[in-house]
């Protein structure tokens, strides 16, 4: 089996447990504040970490192109409140533009 | 009534996303068909981009699906939430688990009587899953047809989808403080280990900074 595929039914079953457990485990296990805080921080951390690596790594290095230019336009869209699609669409031709003119 | 409403139109604006993630998964190198696996079966975007994400920068599938897993861990809580009201068993709370997401729990909390709740919480979970897989297959089929993703961005797609995903989250200064940290963490283990792993090590960042309230 492909790691794509490897990672397509893996994160799916992962995603489905935490799903099910909810669903099944006494509300009282998931009360307790600490917890309440850590799981709404956890995808801060990790999605910061997700606009880190995507927009200015390539492989392991640390770099700085044409992506700069897209997620900074985003940042700006979402800023000024602009849908979603709007935003991450429009970062997308931004990028475009300036890798295709550098 | 205008539950049902609110539930389609909310589904089918948060639907569109499904585009960007299908065109960001096939230009991470996942087939079409991959790509549209990963929405039915995994439905829920932020552990869709993320493990897409973690691949098309290089990543192991263990690393791809740890933080996959990690970004899913709310979807548990809402579980927690949302069970006293659905009251369902078996095959129901099987399918009322798939459809625990952001947007169905988000609505269902945000009505004041318990039907309310639950019609809101079952449209908004089977719209949104009908919409977000629509898109997913015409965002991966569109992508598919480009030979160079750079050149139309759709290798700034995915950050930018990133960025759009932690925006709502960071509400006050603990959470602001967090972003700037994890992001710099990340980026300054990034030469040093493998692909991936600097994602998830952020996680100790969160049991850190959200230990003490």
């Amino acid at each position: 089996m492909s790691i794509y595929w490897i990672t397509a039914l893996g994160t799916s079953a992962a995603a489905f447990i935490f799903k099910y457990l909810g669903h099944s485990v006494p509300e009282s296990w998931l009360a307790h504040p600490r917890m309440q805080r850590i799981n709404l921080l956890i995808p801060v951390a990790l999605l910061s970490a997700l606009v880190a690596i995507q927009a200015f790594t390539d492989k392991t290095k640390i770099v700085v192109d044409h992506r700069m230019a897209g997620v900074g336009f985003a940042v700006a869209a979402f800023m000024a409140k602009l849908p979603f699609p709007v935003a991450v669409f429009g970062a997308a031709i931004v990028s475009a533009i300036v890798y295709r003119v550098s | 009534m205008s539950v049902k409403r609110d539930s389609l139109s909310l589904s089918f604006a948060v639907g569109v996303y499904g585009a960007a993630f299908g065109a960001a998964s096939v230009a991470a190198h996942f087939t079409v068909l991959q790509t549209c696996a990963i929405s039915l079966l995994t439905f829920s975007g932020a552990s869709q981009f993320a493990a897409v994400g973690v691949i098309g920068s290089g990543g192991g599938a263990f690393s791809a699906i740890a933080t996959g897993a990690l970004l899913g861990t709310r979807n548990g809580l809402y579980g927690v939430r949302m069970a006293p009201l659905l009251k369902v068993r078996g095959l129901k709370r099987i399918l009322a688990a798939q459809l625990t997401i952001d947007e169905s729990t988000g609505v269902a909390l945000a009505q004041d009587n318990e039907k309310d709740s639950r019609t809101g919480f079952w449209w908004t979970g089977f719209g949104v899953f009908i919409f977000w897989n629509i898109f997913t297959l015409i965002g991966a089929l569109s992508a598919g047809l480009l030979k160079d993703p750079a050149a139309y961005g759709l290798d700034a797609l995915v950050p930018a989808a990133f960025v759009g995903l932690v925006w709502p989250r960071l509400k006050g200064k603990k959470s602001y403080f967090l972003a700037a940290i994890a992001f710099i963490f990340a980026l300054s283990l990034a030469p040093f280990v493998p692909a991936g792993i600097p994602i998830i090590a952020t996680s100790i960042l969160a049991v850190i900074v959200g230990w003490r309230a």
